[in-house]
């Protein structure tokens, strides 16, 4: 019993984990591979003095912020409540 | 003794600076901060007794703490001086380094944080060793941080005696020494609990003399930075604003991206903090608190470089300094005059300094702690002989930082930086997520993958354009990136794999189970 909820909460960690690692991956490549094919939106002007360039750059740090919370939240509230939740059943067994 | 040198820097600006004389407000600051950080020595060396003390703090260490002492051992004098004179220079091409320092960050925490700290004890060789053969396992681990720290070093200890005969007037000999006998100094007597202290000091002021250095911009341009973009943009085109040259070949972005990325979950003096705190709830904090420190940091390095491209303008920094490397001091010598100055290049030595403890400390682990405790002694030596072999490993990583940048005076070893992280995202990136994710890793997989991505990162680097081309002025080079990360982290990855898969370990595959429980509940009782 005790075995089986170890397993799935370690599933969804490894789930979580490389999720979140793929969208952080997909990004800021995003962001590299628009700058490197195509320029001419980049440097397009959304208002004077803000190209959708800077924009995407400063949503990159944003965006890095973001995600890191989301998963602080989650593993502050879900991950650390499951293991405490086996670290209690182990120590009745 | 400090020797003053009056004399300018060679190809004297006719620029109205001070930069290059001796500045009595830095030398002021800078010897407030020696002191500060010696006091908290003296505290600190009273408080290391044990090994645990010496490499890991005695655990003690807050999230809050953590997170600036992770922002100062990762905010590098190359960020602040490089990036915002790269920005003042090229304008959005300098962003694009603000953000690529950044969104390594996140990775640390998703996959390398909690693990390490649960499994390991004081370097990342103890999670890759932890269910596979220490000796080999911990000889290539070593041969993975001491190739990154090397680099590393040797990129700092070149900054720091440029830099500081540019802003303080001293001999670039003269700087190396100071750097290596204060570094010495904290390591040395203070062990990590002194470095942990001096980085959050220098991380204060740091971010710190960023943000007031970013609010005098801004308060020229109505507090509102796409006001100052837009004045960037009249004075210099819009193409200040665009993508330039600097992404010109896409896979060489991409590459280097991809160092940036996986090198900084990979960098031995950034892994061995998160064993400076209590557990891996504390470890995933403070990544959090850094994550937001160092965004933040980037974030003003786009104020700070557009706010001296538009104030001091483009052609006056890079008369004072080819490489623009001085756009964020004569940003404040124009708003702050020349105190302000002073207090950043101080800010700016305090820097390196920081920078180049922490390196010192994470090689002094690998040799002290992977080779000659675990490799030598085979795990067994007493606590004295620990602390004493530590101390050692110090010193001599002190003499060696000090003649390596005494050696490269004058050489261009920027790309040394990216080089080091290349090296972290290929040797040591892959071998940890592996050791920590992979049932099925085995010791022989695990050195091949390592010792490979080591070998094979500097090998391509040789035969790349940034040695053949840039230093040996050959007209091509063999091969064409200019950072091999793009190569080196997928060739890591599959031959750990397929020799793991070829050398299949019955127990190393069950000891598995008992390193996965240990990365999710940490370390029992009995084990710790």
């Amino acid at each position: 019993m005790s075995e089986h909820r170890f397993r799935s909460l370690a599933e969804t960690r490894w789930r979580i984990a490389v999720s979140l690692t793929a969208v952080m991956v997909a990004i800021y490549f995003g962001f590299i591979l628009l700058i490197a094919y195509n320029k001419p939106l980049m440097g397009r002007l959304l208002t004077r003095g803000l190209s959708v360039g800077v924009l995407l750059g400063a949503l990159v740090i944003v965006l890095s912020w973001v995600l890191t919370w989301v998963y602080v939240r989650w593993a502050n509230t879900h991950y650390d409540a499951g293991l405490d939740q086996l670290r209690r059943a182990e120590a009745a067994q | 003794m400090i020797i003053l040198q009056a004399t300018q820097a060679p190809g004297a600006p006719a620029v109205a600076t001070r930069i290059g004389e001796p500045n009595a407000v830095a030398m002021v600051f800078f010897f407030a901060f020696i002191a500060i950080t010696i006091g908290i020595t003296y505290w600190a060396a009273r408080r290391t007794r044990t090994t645990e003390d010496f490499y890991a703090a005695a655990r003690s260490i807050t999230p809050g703490q953590n997170g600036f002492a992770l922002a100062g051992d990762y905010m590098s004098a190359a960020s602040f001086l490089g990036i915002a004179g790269l920005v003042s220079t090229t304008g959005f091409d300098g962003l694009i380094y603000s953000t690529g320092w950044l969104v390594g960050w996140p990775v640390v925490l998703f996959l390398i944080a909690e693990p390490l700290r649960n499994i390991g004890k004081y370097t990342f060789a103890d999670v890759v060793a932890a269910r596979l053969r220490q000796t080999p396992v911990r000889i290539a681990a070593a041969l993975g941080t001491l190739a990154t720290v090397t680099l590393y070093l040797i990129a700092q200890m070149v900054g720091a005696g440029g830099l500081i005969r540019l802003m303080f007037g001293l001999s670039y000999e003269t700087a190396i020494v100071i750097v290596g006998a204060a570094m010495l100094a904290y390591v040395l007597f203070g062990g990590m609990i002194a470095t942990t202290w001096v980085q959050i000091v220098k991380a204060g002021l740091l971010l710190g003399g960023a943000a007031l250095l970013a609010l005098m911009v801004l308060s020229k341009f109505g507090m509102n930075p796409v006001a100052l973009f837009a004045a960037a943009a009249d004075k210099y085109g819009a193409g200040v604003l665009a993508p330039g040259k600097l992404v010109a070949a896409p896979l060489d972005a991409i590459s280097l991206g991809m160092a940036l990325m996986f090198g900084t979950a990979g960098l031995p003096h950034i892994l061995m903090r998160f064993y400076t705190v209590p557990d891996a709830r504390t470890a995933r904090r403070s990544v959090f608190f850094a994550t937001g420190l160092i965004g933040a940091f980037y974030l003003m390095t786009f104020i700070l470089g557009f706010g001296a491209m538009v104030l001091v303008g483009p052609d006056t920094i890079r008369q004072v300094e080819p490489g623009g490397n001085m756009a964020a001091p004569l940003l404040a010598e124009l708003l702050g005059g020349t105190a302000f100055l002073g207090f950043i290049a101080a800010v700016a030595f305090a820097t390196i300094l920081a920078v180049v403890a922490g390196l010192t400390l994470s090689g002094a682990a690998a040799l002290s702690h992977d080779l000659w405790v675990n490799v030598v002694r085979g795990g067994h030596a007493s606590p004295a002989e620990q602390l004493k072999v530590a101390r050692v490993a110090t010193i001599g990583l002190g003499i060696l930082a000090v003649v390596l940048g005494i050696t490269f005076k004058g050489q261009n070893v920027a790309f040394m930086v990216g080089l080091a992280f290349a090296i972290a995202a290929s040797a040591n990136f892959p071998a940890l997520v592996l050791a920590i994710f992979w049932r099925r890793y085995t010791t022989a997989g695990a050195v091949t993958s390592m010792v490979l991505g080591t070998v094979a990162t500097l090998g391509l680097i040789w035969l790349s354009p940034t040695i053949q081309v840039d230093l040996l002025k050959h007209d091509a080079a063999w091969f064409p990136l200019k950072n091999p990360a793009l190569v080196t982290i997928p060739l890591s990855f599959a031959a750990g794999i397929v020799v793991s898969l070829l050398t299949p370990r019955q127990e190393e595959a069950q000891g598995f189970v008992q390193l996965e429980r240990r990365m999710h509940m940490g370390a029992l009782e009995h084990e710790a």
